[in-house]
């Protein structure tokens, strides 16, 4: 049904005649396109056009539009164009495509390379003020919210907390007892056999205990949090920007930070030193397991050992830093998720950049934090 | 067979879809004709986007068979299916538009997939489909998500458009849209028609675009295709859905001003 398209070009004096044949169809467009630049030279060199077109036997939009740029570029210099053997079917489509594309577009200006990379790095850190700007609003709605709820408790979304805790907080048990165990196994195996070179092994205990109690064990599990919720919390929210969700509820007059931020929040809040928790005895099990089997140090030995390297402060200081975690992870995922665009691309991107920002900020609040320990000496 | 298959741009015989034990589609045959344009009308939840999104390739049947352009379409989608996705422009009934490509990027995105064109062409060819559909050229640097519920369908219809296929499925193409707008939307549909002899499969509510631009009209009720032919033969019909639909209190417009 398709045949190969041609193009026969015959001038005779300044006048030329062109013979467009065969389907000038998208299907053949690349082949269309090449016959088409081909006769250009002589259509500069020509005074008048005459374009045969009973040879088509298929017409569409793009093999219209390419005749159509042919006829215009003579008729331009106000010389005639005659285009004949107009079969009944394409004569609509050849008069609606004379309409189309008469509008000059805005000549592109290219910028200069230099003054573009400038106002990039320039509006990165205005970007970045208003980060911090973002981040200190949404804390104060939080605050404002909280406020609210202690005058009238009854205003407290309990079912959605509720739901909230159970997703972030039950539902994480699992996978954050497995990955806490897993690394306190290792620190065990890798202290007993680095330490075992200079007859120190029993201080592994001292080692797995305070560096889980204190530290890693609160901050592998506010990085899995921020990864695993956090980002659940953008997508959300982000996704109900984008179908205007979060328009409808602010019409209802409802506050969408008490409705959809604060229980989110909270059940973070109360989650992670939950988990903190969970995850730091799982890492102690791990390290005493590997201990006993591969250090040869019997539980009841561990154990006492134990009690004797770790203090209750130690606990408590990891214990301390996780609800303000959990608060910075809260915040950030709730207003990246708030800043989403219209696009699929930007869900991805504010989602992305909530997980790098929270885990960021969670380890320099760490540091923050064992600045201020040090200094109050605990 | 080579008969049939000049006269029909799709055939479905004996078609069963179905969602679990529930039964949408129940043994249904309908033929659109080529060059026709095809009103299919129907209860809400009643089965016509599953019909449309079954004959494109896009659910799974559990009987019956498809043809389009006289090639078989698979139960699921395929490379074959795909073969034929070339002949058909699909708009939805959001419009579908790639959110993180511009309107002009959209319409250019089958072409630049299907032909090798220089940048020149693709931007003057969108920019024709863009004026076809009564949309600027200023209008195809906007992202889908500032386009009005309008800009919308027409820009989804220019990009079913580009690569001129032979058949398009609408899917409500109307809903959502002012009078003038929709009036606009059927003029245009009727023009690219005649203009390109497309076959237009419609699934609409809107009883004005019924009247005035289909050739034929198809009741689905029950799973089955209950009533065929043109407005004048449905309006006559005598099965008892198709009447409650043509001769309820919106439809009064419609009736024979007679008597």
């Amino acid at each position: 049904m398709a045949t190969a398209p041609q193009l026969t070009a015959a001038s005779t004096g300044d006048a030329l005649e062109l013979r467009p044949s065969g389907s000038w169809i998208a299907a053949n467009g690349s082949d269309l396109e090449v016959l088409s630049n081909a006769v250009v030279p002589q259509l500069e060199q020509a005074k008048s056009l005459k374009i045969d077109m009973s040879g088509v036997s298929e017409l569409d939009t793009l093999g219209a539009w390419l005749l159509e740029k042919l006829s215009r570029r003579l008729a331009s210099g106000d010389h005639p164009t005659e285009i004949v053997g107009i079969s009944e079917n394409n004569a609509g489509l050849i008069e609606e495509i004379r309409h189309v594309n008469r509008h000059n577009p805005p000549p592109f200006r290219p910028r200069n390379p230099v003054i573009v990379r400038v106002e990039a790095i320039g509006r990165s850190a205005w970007g970045s003020s208003e980060d911090v700007a973002v981040f200190l609003q949404m804390l104060g709605s939080l605050c404002i919210a909280l406020l609210g709820i202690l005058r009238r408790p009854r205003s407290l979304r309990l079912t959605s907390l509720v739901y909230q805790l159970y997703r972030v907080g039950w539902q994480a048990i699992p996978i954050i007892l497995l990955i806490t165990f897993l690394i306190g196994a290792i620190i065990a195996q890798q202290g007993i056999f680095h330490f075992r070179k200079f007859g120190a092994d029993s201080y592994v205990v001292d080692m797995v205990g305070i560096l889980v109690l204190r530290e890693l064990g609160v901050l592998i599990v506010a990085i899995m949090v921020a990864g695993r919720s956090g980002s659940a919390y953008t997508a959300e929210l982000g996704s109900m920007k984008m179908r205007e969700e979060i328009d409808a509820l602010s019409t209802m007059g409802l506050d969408p930070v008490v409705v959809l931020i604060l229980p989110r929040v909270l059940a973070l809040v109360a989650a992670l030193p939950i988990l903190t928790f969970i995850g730091s005895m799982a890492a102690l099990y791990g390290g005493g397991l590997v201990a006993w089997f591969y250090g040869g140090m019997g539980p009841s030995i561990f154990i006492a050992r134990l009690h004797d390297a770790v203090s209750v402060t130690h606990f408590e200081v990891g214990m301390i830093k996780a609800p303000f975690m959990a608060l910075v992870i809260g915040i950030v995922a709730c207003s990246e998720g708030l800043r989403v665009k219209g696009s699929a691309e930007s869900l991805g991107k504010q989602t992305t950049t909530s997980v790098v920002k929270s885990i960021f900020l969670v380890i320099v609040l760490d540091g923050l934090f064992a600045v201020f320990f040090a200094s109050i000496g605990m | 067979m080579d008969q049939s298959n000049e006269q029909f741009a799709i055939r479905v015989s004996d078609l069963v879809v179905g969602f679990g034990r529930r039964v949408v589609i129940d043994h249904l045959s309908l033929d659109v004709r080529r060059g026709e344009i095809l009103g299919l009308v129907g209860a809400s939840g009643g089965g016509k986007s599953v019909l449309m999104r079954t004959v494109i390739g896009l659910i799974p049947r559990q009987g019956g068979e498809i043809e389009v352009m006289g090639t078989g379409i698979g139960s699921t989608f395929d490379r074959r299916t795909q073969a034929v996705a070339g002949r058909w422009g699909v708009l939805f009934q959001q419009g579908a538009l790639f959110s993180s490509l511009t309107a002009r990027q959209n319409i250019q995105f089958p072409l630049r997939e299907n032909l090798a064109l220089s940048d020149t062409l693709l931007d003057e060819i969108a920019t024709a489909k863009l004026e076809m559909v009564g949309l600027t050229p200023e209008d195809g640097d906007k992202f889908p998500s500032e386009l009005s519920g309008g800009m919308t369908k027409r820009v989804a219809l220019a990009r079913a458009l580009a690569l001129d296929p032979a058949i398009v499925f609408l899917d409500e193409p109307t809903s959502g849209l002012d009078p003038i707008a929709a009036g606009d939307f059927d003029t245009l549909i009727k023009t690219l028609q005649k203009t390109l002899g497309l076959t237009v499969f419609m699934v609409t509510h809107d009883l004005a675009s019924l009247n005035t631009v289909c050739d034929r009209v198809a009741a689905l009720a029950d799973g089955k295709i209950v009533a065929i032919g043109p407005m004048r033969d449905l309006l006559r019909s005598e099965h008892p859905w198709v009447r409650a639909y043509f001769h309820g209190k919106r439809s009064l417009m419609l009736q024979p001003k007679a008597s």
